[in-house]
C-alpha cells in the first residue's frame, strides 16, 4: 500500500527534495509512522475473493463510533502522524465519512480515500473534496465488466468505478488506480495500464495478490503461472519507461515465486500501523491471522503512542532480537526483517520462522512447487468474501 | 482542472496544487511536502522558494527577491530555481496559474 517511511529525513543534496527516510539502525527509538491506515468498517458491497480483511470480520455494531474515530484522528495528528488512509471494507459505507474527512482536515492530517467507488455519487464526492479530501484511490478488478464484475461479485461495479474515476479528475483530485492482479485477470494488464492513462490517473498500483486470509482460501483460483509472472515483469518495465512523467506505476510481485522475501510493512512495528473497525491497533492489516497475539484497542486505557511503543504485540517481532536461524545470522536481516510474519505463520505455523518466500527457508522449494500446482489446478471458481464466512461461486455463473 | 506537466519558465506563476501541502512538522522539526501516499522533505532553500510560490509572483519575481536577499548573481539563482521547480513539476507537485479572461 504505502511506501512512506519514517523519522529522520535524508536530504539528497543534488535534489533538494527527498522522501523522508529512516536513518540508521532499527535499535533506534521507533518513531511514530508518517502515515496510518484506518479501516473504518469491514462492510463492503464487493465480495472480492482476495480481500485483505481478516476471515473474522468486525460487525457493524463493533465499529468505533463517529466520536471515537474523531478522537483517534485528533490523537494521531497530535503524536506526529501526517497522513491517514481511510479504507475498509468500503469506507464510504460509513454515513459519517464526510464528517471524518472534515475532522482529519481540521486537525491537519492529509487524507487519502481508498475506495471501491460503487457507493459514491457525484454529490458525495464533491462533499468529500470540499471537506478537504486530498487523494482518491479506486480499486479495479479488470478492464471490462465481464471479468471485473465477476471478480468483485457485484454487477455494474466496473461501469460505476469508471464514472467515479472521471468525477474524481473533474473535481481536480489526484487519482490512483489500484489493480489487484491474479491468474484470471493478468491477461488484461496492458488494457488496465491504458485504462489508467485514459482516466488521467497519477498513479497505478499493479498489486499481485498476497496470500493470506481470503486470498489463501482462494489460492488455487488466483495463483498466476510462472510464465504469466515473467510476462508481467516485462510489461510493467516497458510501461514504466514509456509512461515516465505521465503515470507512476507501483508494482507488487507475487512472492511465492520470489527468491528473496519482501520487507513486509517495512519491518514489523517499524513504520506502519493500522486501526481496525473495532479499534484494534495492528502492525499490519493481516496481523490478526496470527494466533496467540493480543492486540490492544484504542478503547483501552492506553494511548495510541503507548500501544505502538510498548504493547507486547508490537514488540514481539520488532527489530531482529526475535529471530531464529537462518534469519539470525543472515546478512539481509535488517534489509528484509525475515519477510512477512503473517505468511510465515500461515505456511509454517510459527510466525517466528523465516518467511518461506526466502530461498533460505527449508520450505522455499515446496511453496514454489505449491504455486505451480495451484496455477495448473484448473480450479477457477471463487469463494466470495462476506460476513457469512464466504459463499462459493456457482458453477454456472 | 489545474494544468499538469507544465514547463517552468521565468514568466510562469507557479503554485502548489491543492492536494500538495507544504507544512512544518512540529514533531520532527522539519518542513515537509505532503502529497498522495508520499511525504517529501524539502531542504531549506527549497522551502524558501516554495513559500514564495503563491501563484501571484512570477518565477522571475521569485528569482529577483532571492538574488537581492542573498546578494547573489541573478543568473546562478535563476538556473537553480528553475531546475528545482521543474523537477517538482515533473513529479506532479507544482502547477501554474493561467490567465483567465474575465
Amino acid at each position: 500500500m504505502t511506501e512512506l517511511t519514517d523519522t529522520s529525513p535524508q536530504i539528497d543534496s543534488n535534489d533538494g527534495i527527498a522522501v523522508l527516510e529512516r536513518r540508521g539502525s532499527v535499535a533506534e527509538t521507533y518513531g511514530i509512522p508518517l502515515a496510518v491506515l484506518l479501516e473504518l468498517t469491514h462492510r463492503c458491497p464487493l465480495q472480492c475473493p482476495y480481500c485483505s480483511n481478516p476471515l473474522e470480520l468486525d460487525r457493524a455494531g463493533q465499529e468505533l463510533t463517529t466520536a471515537e474515530w474523531k478522537k483517534v484522528l485528533s490523537e494521531l495528528a497530535e503524536i506526529g502522524v501526517l497522513q491517514v488512509h481511510f479504507s475498509g471494507g468500503e469506507p464510504t459505507a460509513r454515513k459519517d465519512i464526510v464528517e471524518l474527512v472534515q475532522h482529519a482536515n481540521d486537525v491537519g492530517l492529509y487524507t487519502n480515500l481508498i475506495t471501491s467507488a460503487v457507493l459514491l455519487t457525484r454529490e458525495r464526492l464533491k462533499e468529500l473534496a470540499d471537506a478537504g479530501l486530498c487523494h482518491v484511490q479506486i480499486s479495479f478488478q479488470g478492464n471490462e465488466p465481464g471479468v471485473a464484475d465477476r471478480v468483485g461479485g457485484y454487477k455494474g461495479g466496473h461501469a460505476k468505478k469508471l464514472e467515479v474515476a472521471r468525477w474524481t479528475r473533474e473535481l481536480d483530485l489526484p487519482l490512483t488506480v489500484n489493480a489487484v492482479m491474479h491468474r484470471q485477470n493478468l491477461h488484461q494488464l496492458p488494457d488496465i495500464i491504458q485504462m489508467a492513462v485514459d482516466l488521467d490517473a497519477d498513479r497505478l498500483e499493479v498489486a499481485n495478490v498476497q496470500y493470506y486470509g481470503w486470498a489463501l482460501k482462494n489460492r488455487a483460483s488466483l495463483m498466476p503461472t510462472y510464465e504469466q509472472l515473467e510476462q508481467t515483469d516485462r510489461l510493467v518495465e516497458e510501461a514504466r519507461e514509456r509512461l515516465k512523467g505521465t503515470l507512476t506505476i507501483d508494482y507488487v510481485v507475487p512472492d511465492y515465486y520470489a527468491l528473496r522475501p519482501k520487507k513486509c510493512m517495512g519491518g514489523w512495528g517499524r513504520q506502519f500501523f493500522n486501526i481496525s473497525p473495532s479499534g484494534k491497533v495492528l502492525p499490519c492489516h493481516a496481523a490478526e491471522s496470527i494466533a496467540g497475539l493480543d492486540f490492544m484497542s484504542v478503547r483501552s486505557n492506553n494511548s495510541i503512542a503507548w500501544i505502538w511503543q510498548n504493547s507486547e504485540a508490537f514488540n514481539r517481532y520488532r527489530g531482529t532480537g526475535w529471530m531464529k536461524e537462518p534469519c539470525k545470522s543472515c546478512e539481509f536481516r535488517e534489509i528484509d526483517f525475515g519477510g512477512c510474519r503473517c505468511q510465515a505463520f500461515a505456511l509454517t505455523g510459527d510466525a517466528g520462522n523465516t518467511d518461506p518466500a526466502c530461498t533460505l527457508s527449508p520450505l522455499h522449494e515446496s511453496i514454489f512447487k505449491q504455486a505451480e500446482r495451484d496455477a495448473a489446478s484448473g480450479q477457477d471458481r471463487f469463494l466470495y468474501r462476506n460476513f457469512a464466512g464466504g459463499t462459493p461461486e456457482s458453477n454456472d455463473a | 482542472m489545474a494544468p499538469r506537466h507544465i514547463q517552468v519558465t521565468e514568466t510562469s506563476r507557479v503554485v502548489l496544487p491543492r492536494h500538495t501541502k507544504l507544512k512544518y512538522d512540529e514533531t520532527r522539526q522539519v518542513w515537509v511536502i505532503l502529497a498522495p501516499e508520499r511525504v517529501l522533505a524539502p531542504d531549506e532553500i527549497a522551502v524558501e522558494v516554495l513559500k514564495l510560490c503563491d501563484g501571484a509572483r512570477s518565477v522571475a519575481g521569485i528569482i529577483d527577491e532571492l538574488a537581492a536577499k542573498y546578494a547573489a548573481p541573478r543568473d546562478v539563482i535563476a538556473t537553480d530555481v528553475v531546475a528545482m521547480l521543474q523537477d517538482l513539476a515533473d513529479k506532479g507537485f507544482l502547477t501554474e496559474v493561467r490567465e483567465t479572461t474575465s
